[in-house]
């Protein structure tokens, strides 16, 4: 079977005070290959750990993930990580970054290297690939840490808020990027967002979770990211049913982080 | 005295070279921090001033030469010296049954490093007779006064006035010769105008350091020339360091990856992490002796625990997210060693070897102070017995140019090798 699929994941949390947190409660997705999966949510909605359990950087307390038909049982090429800052090498230069991949796989600079400078150029990194990555700006570094991930060839791409750190209108034409390398690699990704609009901008489909426990809420079939492929984002927030699922999903997150704040409040 | 006499020395300088800077030098217009309107409070407006590092520097050389005499300094800068020369004073004698008598001492005063030269005088006439008395600068002389007289103090004669001041027991005066004052047993002492120089004893002038220096590096010291003792003060230091290096990077690095080595370690690193290496002499003295091996070892246990500290500071310090995404990447262990955490861990350990080198040059030169044939700390220690305090100055000299040229080392070093220290 081809396709990333989680099943009955639930995660608990043993805190040192005796309590525990259940950080996921019996999630369960199955993602086909070349999809876009946008994941939505409050914090503490356990968004993050679902990620970092796909990833195989936390072993769930039940349920499995398996991706190709066999189970993950830790980190590996196939699930490629793109982090929201911090994560490239400083002591590379940018095509370093971009070949580690290859490279620790043991691949020559004659197998690597016409894949890495396409990268490099797709991305837009073409000029700046003997810099050092922290001359970069933060939306270039965000370039280098896709291209790198992309340069592995791994199965799927997980992203945790990528684009977090940026500012809105590098963010804008990163978003741009982002559903233009999707298209051209048919790459399955999980990008997690704190962005309403992007998760509706670059999500196939969007996944709304809730938050204690952590479990799915709702989950939307767009057809936006389809019409932002080669097109302006800008028009896509103009389009029919754009305006009207932001609003939804807006208010049903209002609606969460209200009922966090009313217990918090009955609590004190 | 002398010491109040140069604080406001300095002060002044520090204070009239700001107010003459401040009104005579304008400030570029054109760089940005000129156009700051706030300064106080913004660190990054605060860059060192260039005049103020070399109006101090060139301060405290012409404070060191002014209050020492110095050929280097023009003489009208020079602090009052001493009086040297010859002068003479009157003293007053009564003897028991009243009468008084006047007789002229004349002193004469040599200068620093001068022999004072002895002379006689014709004694004339009276109960009281002259005296002629030969003396150091900057001392004070006690003068038997009655050696030559006809009464003398065992027959109850007494001094009661110099230059027709009256003096007694407890009364010192001061006249234009000097200070005077009268011993227990009523001898004369005398101390002629001590100026506000040093003597070369306790503050030699810096030509007379520069003249050392030159001495030593032509001929050597203590049977070693200047280079070797240096040379092997400089080869305890990067010996100590390299095995402490050696063994306390890997040390640092299991520490930070294994919790048995953590937890085994631990208490020993963080025990003799505080303990002064300068404590550790006696007892490697006893273990090992004076020689070569004791002095390395004790300089590798300087090193060895600031070395590990910072390896494991500099691998816990990875941030998980390259980790990870090195593991995403499909690097394996030992790559990710190799290429994520021990290049990360490279700033950390830079930072601790400059502490690690000052910590073993100063250890080294503490180490030769208390025993060594050879070496910096031996040099100013054996010239310390003789009271070479020219010597002293220059060992002091060369040591503190020695420790600040391995700091500009390292750090050039470092820039060269971790470029993106403080920047990720």
């Amino acid at each position: 079977m081809s396709g990333l699929s989680i099943e009955n994941i639930s995660m608990r949390f043993d805190l040192p005070n005796g309590t525990a947190v259940q950080a996921l409660q019996d999630v369960s997705l199955l993602l086909n290959k070349g999809e876009l999966m946008s994941v939505l949510g409050p914090s503490g909605c356990g968004k993050t750990t679902l990620l970092n359990i796909v990833a195989g950087f936390l072993a769930p307390t039940s349920g499995q993930v398996v991706l190709n038909g066999h189970a993950v049982t830790g980190p590996d090429a196939e699930r490629g990580m793109v982090f929201q800052q911090g994560a490239l090498f400083e002591w590379m230069d940018v095509r370093e970054n971009v070949s580690f991949g290859p490279r620790m796989g043991g691949q020559t600079e004659a197998q690597w290297g016409a894949q890495v400078d396409h990268l490099l150029d797709v991305t837009g990194l073409g000029d700046f690939k003997d810099k050092a990555t922290y001359e970069l700006s933060g939306g270039m570094q965000q370039r280098v840490a896709l291209a790198r991930c992309l340069a592995n060839d791994p199965d799927v791409i997980l992203m945790d808020e990528p684009l977090g750190a940026l500012d809105a209108l590098t963010r804008e034409k990163m978003q741009g990027l982002v559903l233009k390398l999707w298209k051209e690699t048919g790459k399955t990704i999980i990008l997690i967002t704190h962005s309403v609009e992007e998760a509706i901008l670059l999500g196939e489909r969007l996944l709304v979770m809730a938050p204690r426990p952590g479990r799915i809420h709702e989950e939307y079939r767009l057809p936006f990211a389809e019409m932002g492929v080669g097109g302006d984002l800008r028009e896509v927030k103009t389009a029919p049913g754009y305006a009207e699922t932001r609003e939804e999903i807006l208010e049903m997150i209002w609606n969460m982080e209200e009922e966090i704040m009313g217990r918090t409040e009955d609590m004190q | 005295m002398i010491g109040v006499m140069i604080l406001l020395v300095y002060v002044a300088i520090f204070l009239g070279s700001f107010l003459v800077v401040r009104f005579f030098v304008r400030r570029s217009t054109s760089d940005f921090t000129a156009l700051k309107t706030v300064t106080f409070g913004d660190e990054s407006a605060v860059a060192s001033n260039r005049i103020a590092s070399v109006v101090s520097v060139v301060t405290i050389f012409l404070i060191w030469g002014s209050f020492t005499g110095s050929n280097w300094v023009p003489g009208f800068l020079h602090a009052p010296g001493p009086f040297v020369g010859d002068t003479s004073f009157v003293y007053t004698i009564e003897t028991g049954d009243g009468t008084r008598d006047d007789a002229t001492v004349f002193v004469r005063v040599a200068g620093f490093g001068e022999q004072a030269e002895k002379f006689e005088v014709d004694p004339g006439e009276g109960i009281a007779k002259d005296d002629a008395v030969a003396m150091p600068a900057s001392r004070s002389s006690t003068i038997l006064f009655d050696r030559n007289d006809e009464v003398t103090r065992k027959d109850g004669a007494q001094v009661v006035a110099i230059d027709g001041v009256a003096i007694g027991p407890d009364k010192a005066i001061q006249t234009p010769a000097g200070r005077f004052a009268l011993t227990a047993k009523g001898a004369i002492s005398y101390a002629p105008p001590r100026g506000l120089q040093m003597e070369p004893i306790w503050l030699p002038p810096p030509e007379a350091v520069v003249g050392r220096l030159i001495e030593i590096a032509d001929e050597g010291y203590r049977d070693s020339t200047l280079w070797n003792h240096l040379g092997y003060s400089l080869f305890r230091v990067i010996a100590g360091f390299l095995f402490g290096a050696l063994l306390g990077i890997p040390l640092g690095y299991a520490m930070g990856l294994s919790d048995w080595f953590r937890g085994w370690f631990e208490p020993i690193v963080e025990f003799m992490r505080p303990v002064p290496p300068l404590a550790l002499i006696p007892l490697v003295i006893i273990w090992f002796g004076i020689g070569e091996t004791g002095k390395i070892i004790l300089l590798f246990l300087a090193s060895l625990w600031i070395m590990a500290i910072s390896a494991r500071a500099g691998v816990s310090g990875v941030n998980i997210s390259k980790v990870h995404a090195a593991y995403s990447l499909g690097a394996s262990k030992f790559q990710i060693m190799r290429h994520v955490i021990m290049p990360n861990s490279l700033p950390e350990i830079f930072t601790g070897a400059r502490v690690a080198m000052g910590v073993c040059w100063g250890t080294v030169v503490a180490a030769e102070l208390v025993a060594a044939s050879e070496g910096a700390g031996m040099m100013i220690m054996v010239a310390s017995k003789f009271q070479l305090t020219d010597i002293v100055l220059m060992g002091i000299i060369l040591i503190g140019v020695i420790g600040f040229g391995i700091d500009v080392l390292m750090r050039k070093a470092e820039n060269w090798l971790v470029p993106w220290k403080g920047r990720s």
